[in-house]
């Protein structure tokens, strides 16, 4: 053999590349957290109105999300967009609306939540204030909302980016992709290759994804009290 | 959209459709004992092993299914562990499934009030006894809410089978979509035959979780 | 004269640094009725759950009948099946009906046959009027309901000395009565062997043939009862007794 499988590694410029495929994941990721979360604070907002109709469709909205596997969500859009809709953008921005639009309906979920648990008495005293409802979720509910939600939100953007190694599946260029890649390129140097490229991939996800659920896990810990 | 191209389609989806119950049934099963043993193992401290269980569900929920499965199914072999696809797809989802279920566990047993294991103490019971007539039964409907969220993650998690190519539910549309270039109609399928699995199984979990809430005992 | 049941010799305690219980020495004989008291902080709670095996402590040597109870786990269980206990948090198990959590210990712990833990289950809730209780679930009953089973489910695994630690402490004032009622009750018909935490002062007076008086973590006095709370042999005793305005 005369190589040792690690070296593959190093070996020419595998290393930046693979962590080039990294940063594909890590923005997409940010991306669609971005988008999803402003859009899911929205749905949220508006799934505590009373305003039956709109209930019943975020409803409807956030179980076809629960119901469908996020791989079949990757592959809804990445079908059925080009053919029905005529639109040919790149695999990586359909990936990002996928994952903000499935963001959202998680996200929305977490500010309902979050939005009906301020105790009742915090909304009557804005109310004898003379807020109407819009100031109201500004300047009273969302802020205690957001201090109860952010635990929720960090566990779910641990997801959003564990559910990026799917990427490869719709040929996006990410940090798995470029893995394979490398480990056919020089399976007959590095017949051990394969082990040390996943192996690195594993813990790139792991260190990315260990201190955010830790976080989360110290707030929550801290809420109890 | 043809009805015909999907009624051809159904006996294939029906096999698909098996398969993902299969796997999912057993993958499910293995990741309650798993995860039940090793947060047991957490809640009573034991040295050293309690560790190792802390450390396994730590790398489990924090990594991705697809790279575990990829591990399994390419990188084991270089150290000379063959399996099959299907044994590495249970594996993988016992593996990360273990860690969700103990995590959702730990949260039910910690739930337990401390005055019940006082009292559970002071009847003479030993740790055994104590995990098995107090803290189980209580910290198992606590947790209940978790464990129903777990067991409907697990099942849509079989999807990523799809990429050690066993030929579950979501690997079977793709098979046709590649092979008779009809995205929308196997698309549609696929979506129909998830909801028939995990509508029902929502609904059953909603209800047992209902009748487990300490507040309806003994109605 | 009366078998010794169980007796303390210079046991201490910590908490880290903080010493809870400074040099404490009694006994208890059998048949005898042994109240705690002393003002909030005073050690008594420590020292009764110390009796159960559910507070370690440093050093010193608790004996029962006469034997030096090893402080380890596995002889704290045995001997917790004939030390009972009841705690001021009236909780019974929600998961199971009355006759359940009553029956749970004696046929699990001390794998008894099951038939005759419940005749003997029934019996007991007849004595304290809830035998038509048997099969409801604990979220139906009130507070004092709870803590008259909570006595039962002690009993039923017929213990030879009962603990009990404030039970009266949590229940609403009208419960009250009817709770202490079933421990007089227990001390007179059946000449069970207690040690009591209360501040149900009369009770304490009606029932105790001794005090024992802690101040911070020591025994400050030990005397017979009823001379207790007419002649305290301490000016601290005495203040306490004034303080309680009975």
């Amino acid at each position: 053999m005369g190589h040792s499988g690690i070296n593959v590694l190093i070996e020419g410029t595998n290393l930046t590349r693979l962590l080039g495929g990294l940063w594909t994941s890590v923005w997409i990721a940010a991306l669609s957290l971005l988008i999803g979360l402003a859009l899911g604070t929205i749905f949220g907002m508006l799934r505590t109105l009373h305003n039956r109709v709109i209930r019943f469709i975020l409803m409807l909205y956030l179980e076809f999300f629960r119901i469908v596997p996020t791989v079949v969500l990757l592959f809804l859009f990445y079908y059925i967009l080009p053919r029905q809709f005529h639109i040919n953008w790149p695999a990586s921005w359909m990936a990002v609306i996928a994952f903000a639009l499935w963001v959202a309906a998680e996200f929305s979920d977490i500010v309902r939540g979050a939005l009906q648990s301020v105790p009742k008495h915090q909304r009557e005293t804005g109310e004898a204030l003379g807020f109407n409802n819009w100031q109201l979720f500004r300047y009273v509910l969302l802020p205690q909302a957001v201090q109860l939600e952010l635990p929720a939100t960090i566990n779910l953007a641990t997801r959003v980016i564990k559910t990026t190694s799917l990427l490869l599946m719709i040929s996006v260029m990410d940090v798995i992709n470029i893995g394979q890649q490398i480990i056919e390129a020089n399976n007959q140097n590095y017949p051990t290759g394969v082990f040390w490229v996943y192996g690195l991939i594993f813990f790139l996800y792991f260190i990315i994804d260990y201190p955010l659920s830790r976080w989360a896990k110290h707030l929550e810990a801290k809420q109890k009290q | 959209m043809s009805w015909a191209i999907i009624q051809q389609s159904l006996p294939q989806f029906a096999q698909g459709f098996r398969l993902t119950l299969w796997l999912s049934l057993i993958g499910i099963i293995g990741a309650i004992v798993v995860g039940l043993i090793s947060s047991l193992l957490q809640y009573f401290r034991l040295p050293v092993i309690s560790r190792i269980f802390d450390i396994y569900v730590e790398v489990a929920r924090n990594t991705p299914l697809l790279i575990q499965l990829f591990f399994l199914y390419y990188a084991f072999p270089v150290m000379g562990m063959k399996m099959s696809a299907k044994t590495c797809g249970i594996i993988g989802l016992i593996f990360l499934g273990g860690a969700y279920m103990a995590e959702g566990f730990t949260g039910g047993f910690k739930g337990v009030s401390p005055n019940q294991i006082e009292d559970g103490r002071a009847l003479g019971m030993n740790n055994l006894q104590l995990a098995r007539y107090v803290i189980l039964p209580q910290g198992f409907a606590l947790s209940m809410p978790a464990l129903a969220a777990n067991i409907i993650f697990l099942v849509k998690e079989t999807s990523i089978f799809t990429v050690i190519a066993i030929p579950e539910l979501t690997n079977t549309a793709l098979d046709l979509i590649g092979m008779y270039y009809r995205s929308n109609e196997y698309l549609f399928v696929l979506v129909v035959a998830y909801a028939i699995i995990l509508i029902p199984l929502i609904l059953i979990l909603n209800w047992l979780e209902r009748k487990v809430r300490y507040g309806t005992f003994g109605d | 004269m009366a078998e010794e049941i169980l007796k303390v010799e210079h046991l201490n305690k910590y908490y880290g640094d903080w010493q809870a219980l400074h040099d404490i020495n009694f006994s208890i004989k059998k048949g005898e009725v042994v109240a705690l008291l002393g003002p909030s902080g005073s050690g008594k709670s420590t020292l009764i759950r110390t009796l159960n095996g559910l507070e370690p402590f440093k050093d010193g040597t608790i004996f029962f009948h006469g034997q030096a109870i090893e402080q380890s786990h596995k002889s704290w269980l045995a001997i917790r099946q004939k030390i009972g206990m009841v705690f001021q948090s009236y909780d019974l198990f929600p998961n199971l009906t009355v006759l359940q959590n009553i029956m749970l210990a004696p046929t699990k712990v001390q794998k008894r046959d099951p038939k005759e833990v419940q005749k003997e289950a029934l019996e007991l809730l007849k004595r304290v009027d809830l035998a038509d209780h048997a099969a409801a679930y604990p979220r139906e009953l009130s507070g004092g309901q709870k803590q008259r089973i909570a006595i039962v489910r002690s009993l039923a695994m017929h213990p030879e000395l009962m603990l009990f630690d404030e039970v009266t402490a949590s229940l609403d004032p009208e419960m009250v009565r009817g709770v202490l009622e079933i421990i007089k009750r227990l001390s007179d018909e059946e000449h069970m062997t207690m040690i009591i935490v209360s501040h149900e002062m009369n009770f304490v007076e009606q029932i105790a043939d001794r005090v024992l008086f802690l101040e911070k973590g020591r025994i400050l006095e030990q005397t017979p009862g009823k001379q207790f709370f007419h002649e305290p042999q301490t000016q601290r005793a005495a203040d306490f007794l004034n303080s309680m305005d009975f």
